[in-house]
């Protein structure tokens, strides 16, 4: 296992819009490369969305985090092959639930044109507080380019959707 | 041209459009789209055209640093330097006319990142990437409030006409291959009439040719960055 001591400041990165998941949760670090004398380390991440605020954030905290490390910090981006929700972690979605907001559900939309004129952003199994199937959406977008707005409807408790990607 | 090889000639579509026409395309609809943040209908449609319009600006920037120097050509280009179809930089109307410009961008936008999930060019195919399921987000958004709208009470449906009325002529620039039948399905099902596709030949956007509300869209938001050039905060 090479550049051990970098993944292990990364799993302390957190995402500053989603402060549960780290950015390995959120499976945007691709890649991380050290150089042989270990003073050296390059991450490639990719990101979430194309017009995310977070994403200059995150860049700028890996960095920061890392330079306690290593000499030289590089962050690379990378943005094919394009990040998905597959790509968070089974603890990262364990920990958003606990969060309050519910982990993409069904698989991301397949690579080919979506069907439309309406596709399936998938939908949440169930209230996060209540644990009920019935749950209907408020609101396609959110809080973050990430999410959508739906509540429960034997609660009546609104929540945020993570959707698929 | 004879009136007989006129007529057997099919309905005009629009040239696949280039880089630049896209990436001004995104960042002048996000524009448009920015100016609903606080003065849309319901909150919910607040935060719906605020995240799209951020959607938009990141693919405009995922496009423009790849042209050049992202802030420089936002920034420090005038309206005749800009090739974005005309229809992005029309003001905003009431909110049918917002979220029926926005199903025929979406849908121009849409035949585009499809084909450049192909494209050779490493950063396109990688914006495209992004951007094809952000857009069909978008699109899904733009089609369901047109159907509800279109089909709706005899007040919205009136209202939709004459969005439809003001906006199907500046169609001609971004009815690409495919775009008129995915656009039909949608106004089929809002109960609107499917005007056919207007036959000029039009290179408006593309050619730096724009009506007056660019330069008056770009006097707003070019005007702190040229007034304080190399500003931080």
């Amino acid at each position: 296992m090479t550049a051990e001591r970098a993944w292990a400041i990364l799993a302390d990165v957190a995402d500053p819009e989603i402060p549960v998941l780290s950015v390995l949760d959120l499976g945007i670090v691709r890649a991380v490369e050290e150089s042989a004398d270990s003073q050296r380390v390059t991450v490639t991440l990719t990101p979430t969305y194309s017009g995310c605020p977070a994403t200059e954030v995150i860049e700028h905290d890996v960095r920061t985090a890392l330079a306690s490390a290593y000499d030289e910090v590089e962050v690379k981006v990378q943005l094919s092959p394009a990040w998905t929700t597959d790509w968070l972690s089974a603890a990262g979605r364990d920990k958003l639930l606990g969060f309050g907001i519910v982990p993409p559900s069904g698989g991301a939309q397949p690579d080919g044109r979506p069907s439309l004129p309406i596709l399936d952003p998938g939908a949440p199994a169930a209230c996060p507080q209540c644990g009920s199937p019935e749950v209907e959406e408020i609101a396609g977008f959110g809080s973050t380019p990430c999410k959508a707005l739906w509540r429960c409807v034997r609660c009546r408790e609104p929540f945020d959707y993570f959707k698929a990607h | 041209m004879s009136p007989t090889s006129d007529a057997a000639s099919p309905a005009a579509t629009a040239p696949f459009p280039s880089i630049e026409v896209v990436a001004d395309g995104c960042l002048i609809a996000s524009h448009r789209l920015s100016e609903w943040v606080s003065s849309a209908p319901t909150m919910e449609e607040d935060v719906a055209l605020g995240n799209i319009a951020l959607d938009l600006l990141g693919q405009a920037r995922g496009l423009l640093s790849h042209l050049g120097d992202e802030d420089q050509l936002a920034y420090f280009r005038d309206a005749t330097e800009f090739r974005n179809p005309t229809i992005c930089e029309l003001p905003n109307g009431d909110f049918g006319h917002t979220v029926l410009r926005a199903l025929f961008v979406d849908a121009w936008l849409e035949r585009v990142w499809h084909v450049w999930l192909a494209d050779a060019d490493d950063v396109v195919r990688g914006v495209a990437e992004k951007a094809v399921k952000e857009n069909a987000y978008h699109r899904r958004h733009s089609s369901a409030w047109v159907i509800r709208l279109g089909d709706g009470t005899d007040e919205s449906h009136r209202r939709m006409l004459a969005a439809l009325d003001q906006l199907w002529p500046y169609v001609a620039e971004i009815a690409v291959e495919g775009w008129a039948a995915d656009v039909a399905t949608v106004l089929v099902e809002s109960t609107l009439p499917v005007p056919s596709l207007p036959k000029t030949e039009v290179e408006w956007g593309s050619r730096g040719q724009h009506t007056a509300y660019l330069a008056e869209l770009l006097s707003e938001s070019q005007s702190l960055t040229r007034e304080f050039p190399g500003a931080k905060w």
